[in-house]
């Protein structure tokens, strides 16, 4: 009883999802590459956006095993990337930060490939699903879309935010900064003017 | 299907912990990667990696390395670290979050043996699931005797689940910009009316004072 447990779990063990999402932080003149294997034929998609640092831009390019450039971008915000393989071996992402001298940014990334496995195993049989089924699999695929949207408004947002709390720290800095400014600028103003006429007072009165 | 219960055990066990190639990166000797996910409160994330070592006499990749351990740090939202342990050269490193936010997960190298690193390349394949993705359901249909059906609903109930966690973590997260912009709302204010009293503070002192002087002066 248990040997037949333990085989039918074995039977129905699925790996997870073939899917990655990561923010990372790229520092100011640095390059980061993310490699993956991939079979022939297989369509992937690449989604990224810069959350934070600097302009909000960085450069991006894709390369297939052999070198080619798929995907090169200069100073994008945000792109969204789609290619089927048209080989065996390894691919390569890679985001530059190098012509930034010091901001670093946080960049984030979602990198999809393959379709998605069943559940479990035994769903994969092509006899025609129920309508109970297909609307399950309706509404999955819906809730996919809903999530997939949340995230890019939490990534939006993030951004939105970061921005906000950049601009409150410049406006701060800036108004200290200006209270001083014109505390010198007043008092140095008189402090000249009345060192212009102090030693003086005998040549002007001569010139008039 | 006849198969010894230890052997199954094992197959299970090895085939629950290998992550099955994700995307891979390189690190140095003594590098640290961090990454940053920014979930919401009470969400499960399971992390998997995989380590090779660039081995210079066959020019490849070795499949693993024993002695070779990775130093997984977690921080949550506070900077408060929430996991430091040291892991072999293939982990998992499992988390919930306690509170909403920025979570930074950084892996490096424990490697004290130069030896090792001569090469200087180490390949680390990562796999890092959030929320629902975490769920096995498999085995969560072994377990509570689900049909494939109920397994589906599970499944979008547990999607629905993630997506409410997400809505409130949002209605947080616009409470904190709302703030934020408040601040700097007020803070503008403030300054452009200090601004203008400065202004016109020093504008009278200084003619008072240069009136005065100049008066001393006998030059008007």
């Amino acid at each position: 009883m248990l040997q037949l447990g333990l085989s039918c779990l074995l039977l129905l063990h699925v790996c997870v999802v073939f899917g990655t999402e990561l923010s990372f932080e790229l520092p100011d003149n640095d390059k980061q590459c993310f490699y993956e294997e991939l079979e022939k034929d297989v369509k992937f998609d690449l989604d990224f956006q810069v959350i934070a640092g600097g302009n909000y831009d960085v450069d991006c390019f894709v390369t297939d095993p052999q070198n080619n450039i798929l995907y090169n971008e200069k100073k994008k915000q945000y792109d969204s990337f789609s290619h089927t393989t048209t080989m065996k071996g390894e691919y390569k992402v890679c985001f530059s930060n190098e012509f930034s001298t010091f901001t670093h940014k946080v960049v984030y990334l979602d990198f999809r490939h393959g379709d998605e496995e069943p559940l479990l195993q035994s769903m994969t049989r092509s006899t025609a699903l129920t309508q109970l089924e297909s609307s399950c699999v309706a509404i999955h695929e819906i809730l996919k879309v809903v999530a997939d949207s949340q995230t890019w408004y939490r990534l939006r947002e993030a951004h939105d935010r970061t921005k906000a709390e950049h601009l409150l720290e410049r406006v701060t800095y800036w108004s200290i900064g200006e209270t001083v400014l014109l505390f010198v600028i007043g008092i140095g103003q008189v402090m000249m003017l009345r060192s212009f006429f102090a030693d003086k007072k005998g040549s002007v009165l001569a010139a008039t | 299907m006849m198969l010894s219960v230890p052997a199954a055990g094992v197959l299970l066990l090895l085939a629950w912990i290998h992550p099955g190639d994700g995307l891979y990166f390189h690190i140095g000797e003594t590098e640290k990667k961090c990454f940053i996910e920014e979930i919401p409160d009470e969400t499960m994330v399971i992390g998997k990696y995989r380590t090779q070592l660039w081995d210079k006499q066959t020019s490849s990749f070795l499949p693993s390395t024993p002695g070779l351990g990775m130093h997984v740090e977690i921080k949550d939202p506070d900077t408060k670290i929430i996991l430091s342990r040291q892991y072999g050269s293939d982990g998992r490193f499992t988390f919930t979050s306690h509170t909403p936010g920025e979570h930074q997960i950084c892996l490096h190298s424990n490697s004290t043996k130069m030896a090792l690193f001569a090469g200087g390349k180490l390949r680390v394949h990562l796999d890092i699931q959030v929320g629902e993705h975490t769920n096995n359901y498999p085995e969560i249909a072994a377990k509570d005797k689900l049909t494939e059906l109920q397994l589906r609903v599970r499944q979008l109930l547990d999607q629905v689940e993630q997506i409410q966690k997400e809505q409130n973590y949002q209605r947080y997260r616009e409470e904190r910009f709302r703030m934020t912009s408040e601040s700097t709302n007020q803070r503008v204010l403030w300054w452009s009316i200090a601004q203008t009293l400065i202004l016109i503070v020093t504008g009278i002192w200084q003619m008072k004072h240069l009136k005065s002087f100049f008066e001393a002066k006998k030059l008007v």
